[in-house]
């Protein structure tokens, strides 16, 4: 499938500031189940800084935008042609090794009600079999509901309300895998709507777990499926935060106003 | 002294019985020559000078204000140039060994597959930064300043009580100590050939500029990077920062742009090349770390991890330096250097294994024990030097989390002869030296002698009523 992309940021101030920097994930990731056929991202008067291949394997780029300013825009283009390798992240080159994400981030810890859910992966014939049913575990216990979590949001909470995003998804299926001593991490991308009516979020969010003898595997909570065809991704980290596609500071006391919007097309089946 | 330490007979570095040992021999005249009262002239000299200078350290957790002065005592510590040639290969060893180990986790992780040292204490080790895998610093170093607590036993036997590959403090006093030596008592540097420590800072601004990043094609320009004048170390900072000849600078007088770290200045933005910062990891860049940090460069982690600018140490060193970890640098010495340790480890037992914390929790009243991050001498256990009550109450704490601790014999520190109230009196002694790595691995020789003033005392600390002198190591 050839997927395009037209992702544009718009950050806007209520007072110029001064000047401001960014850290980029919006590059899409290298290995077997996704090629760049092109691409570009865009800061409006951004000088480009540094950029890097870090040792998650995620390309990194830094961009300054020197003020006053008082309006950003990113945007980010290009198309992606994919297959579907049924989760594997086959192919994909990094360092990190995979007991690092076993350690709990903030948004990732377990209370009693997510050790619970943890308990899905009793009675699992392997580990790629637990991966499966914790992520049906989540998918049954978070309903998909816009407007109701936050950027802060914590697994715990969100399971709490029995409701959430795929953020809230991603994060409540890493935190119950650690606990059953699968490294697990967040990955960011993008998603196709396919338009069969199943709720879907463009600027997408998911997990990955790693299965020995596999490696990592992405599942997605939020859809109840492993990434396929429609999915493109951009990194990965141990959590939301951690794998934000974009990482910004602002130098000035004035009040950011965001305006993100996200298309992902099928120009070709 | 108290009770288990009349059992113990401690090594006195210049007394053995009756004889002078070697080191120490044009002391004893020195020492005989002084009346008590030209004895406290000098102590208060050396105090007002100390005052002038301005060298303070901040003591947290007892009130009041926290700037006091750290207690200096006249009486030299002397090493023969034979033993600190030992001295240096052990600890220039550990400083290789120790910085193998770093570009080994960030990078393959050999040893780690070599199962020479457990994953999880390196790679879910608070101290690991992912950010950093992958990325190799230049000359392949991460910890530039290498500072090695040592203890001594006996005439040949040194241990290693721990490593610090961060940001190490109290060079300054090993400076300071000197000079104030020097001029009060010149009489002694004619009298003994000791070996000049002054050479610090220019092998300090030698070993940043040969670290400088990639990027950089001219001479580098170096800046200290300090959280502020609130911090315990500042002075130090300062000092440093005055004897190489470079700028002090906090977060804030720091920015990225393009792809470098730039400084203001009244002539307009200067590039920056090497970062010699006194800030932990966790506070240098909000856009990396934390989030909330004020004292940090935001976008600095971009820079350094693209070859723009290089940081010291290195973000991540401190996962070799942890205490947990500590129990595996000789381990380290043999698999990377094919060396056997010419230091020695204090044997530690570390309360995360059932075996061993059962035996810390029945023998706590010989031990000493420490938390794994824990450092300043705080929130530790010298099991002799306590109560019954004491030693309950941290039985509790160590079985509440036992990963946090471990636990070491109480060593014999030896003793060095110590101006007292009542005369002259021995009192227990540690060494850090501070080793540079960079091109070339250097070692000026001496280092900060802590003392521990109170008597029977075996914690040197500052923070915990401890004093420093001056260290010599006499030209052969």
């Amino acid at each position: 499938m050839i997927l395009s992309v037209d992702h544009r940021t718009v950050y806007r101030y209520t007072l110029p500031v001064r000047g401001i920097v960014q850290s980029h994930r919006l590059t899409p990731s290298i290995f077997d189940g996704q090629k760049v056929l092109d691409w570009s991202v865009e800061v409006s008067d951004g000088q480009k800084g540094g950029g890097f291949r870090d040792g998650a394997g995620d390309w990194v780029q830094a961009w300054t935008v020197t003020g006053p300013v008082s309006e950003v825009i990113v945007s980010v283009r290009g198309k992606v042609e994919t297959i579907d390798l049924t989760g594997l992240l086959r192919g994909h080159k990094e360092t990190i090794p995979r007991e690092a994400y076993l350690n709990a981030t903030a948004p990732t810890e377990v209370d009693a009600a997510l050790a619970e859910l943890a308990a899905a992966a009793e009675g699992a014939t392997d580990r790629l079999d637990a991966a499966h049913r914790l992520c049906a575990a989540v998918s049954e216990a978070i309903n998909y509901e816009p407007g109701v979590t936050a950027a802060h949001t914590t697994a715990a909470e969100a399971l709490a309300l029995g409701e959430g995003v795929c953020q809230d998804h991603a994060h409540a299926l890493i935190a119950i895998a650690r606990r059953n001593d699968l490294p697990a991490r967040y990955v960011s991308g993008y998603l196709h709507a396919s338009g069969d009516g199943e709720p879907h979020e463009a600027a997408h969010a998911w997990a990955e777990v790693w299965i020995e003898g596999l490696g990592w595997i992405g599942f997605d909570p939020a859809n109840g499926c492993c990434p396929d065809e429609r999915y493109i991704r951009l990194g990965s980290g141990l959590d939301a935060q951690d794998a934000a596609p974009i990482r910004g500071i602002s130098r000035g006391s004035a009040a950011e106003i965001l305006d993100v919007t996200v298309a992902v097309q099928a120009v070709q089946q | 002294m108290g009770e288990a330490s009349a059992l113990t007979t401690y090594f006195n570095e210049m007394y053995q019985s009756d004889t002078v040992r070697l080191p120490y021999a044009r002391l004893e005249d020195w020492t005989r020559s002084m009346p008590a009262e030209l004895r406290q002239m000098k102590q208060a000299e050396a105090e007002s000078l100390f005052r002038r200078i301005g060298i303070t350290f901040a003591v947290y957790g007892e009130g009041g204000d926290p700037d006091r002065l750290i207690p200096f005592d006249m009486f030299p510590r002397v090493f023969t140039n034979a033993e600190w040639t030992r001295l240096e290969r052990g600890i220039k060893q550990r400083a290789r060994a120790l910085n193998a180990f770093l570009l080994d986790v960030y990078g393959r992780g050999e040893i780690v597959r070599a199962g020479r040292i457990p994953a999880r204490l390196v790679y879910q080790n608070d101290a690991y930064e992912k950010a950093v895998a992958g990325i190799v610093p230049p000359k392949g170093v991460y910890s530039h300043i290498v500072g090695i607590d040592l203890v001594r036993t006996g005439p040949d036997e040194f241990f290693v009580l721990e490593d610090n590959c961060r940001t190490p403090s109290g060079v300054s006093y090993m400076l300071e100590n000197r000079e104030i030596m020097m001029r009060m008592f010149p009489e002694l540097f004619r009298e003994n050939r000791i070996e000049p420590v002054d050479r610090y800072p220019d092998l300090l601004r030698r070993t940043l500029a040969s670290v400088a990043p990639p990027k950089c094609n001219s001479e580098p320009t170096i800046v200290i990077l300090t959280p502020g004048h609130f911090n315990s170390a500042y002075y130090e900072h300062s000092f440093l920062a005055d004897l190489m000849g470079v700028e002090l600078v906090e977060g804030q007088d720091l920015f990225v742009e393009g792809e470098f770290v730039w400084m203001r200045t009244t002539e307009g933005p200067r590039k920056v090349d090497v970062i010699y910062r006194r800030i932990d990891d966790a506070y240098i860049d909000p856009l990396c770390f934390r989030p909330d940090s004020m004292l940090g460069v935001p976008g600095l982690m971009d820079v350094y991890r693209s070859g723009g600018v290089s940081i010291c140490s290195a973000p991540g060193a401190g996962v070799a330096d942890d205490k947990a970890v500590y129990t595996f640098v000789p381990e380290m010495i043999r698999f990377y250097l094919g060396e056997e340790p010419i230091l020695q480890n204090v044997p530690t037992w570390q309360c995360a294994k059932a075996d061993d914390c059962k035996y810390v929790l029945e023998n706590l009243g010989e031990l000493v024990v420490k938390e794994v991050h824990g450092s300043g001498g705080y929130g530790m256990l010298v099991g002799p030097k306590s109560t019954a009550e004491q030693i309950a109450g941290f039985a509790d704490r160590i079985k509440a989390d036992p990963g946090n601790y471990i636990a070491q014999p109480t060593l014999a520190l030896s003793t060095v002869p110590t101006f007292v109230e009542q005369g002259i009196a021995p009192r227990h002694v540690d060494l850090r030296p501070y080793c540079l790595v960079g091109e070339r691995i250097e070692l000026v020789p001496g280092g900060l002698t802590r003392v521990a003033l109170k008597e029977g005392s075996l914690v040197v600390n500052s923070s915990q009523g401890g004093g420093v002198k001056d260290t010599w190591v006499l030209a052969e």
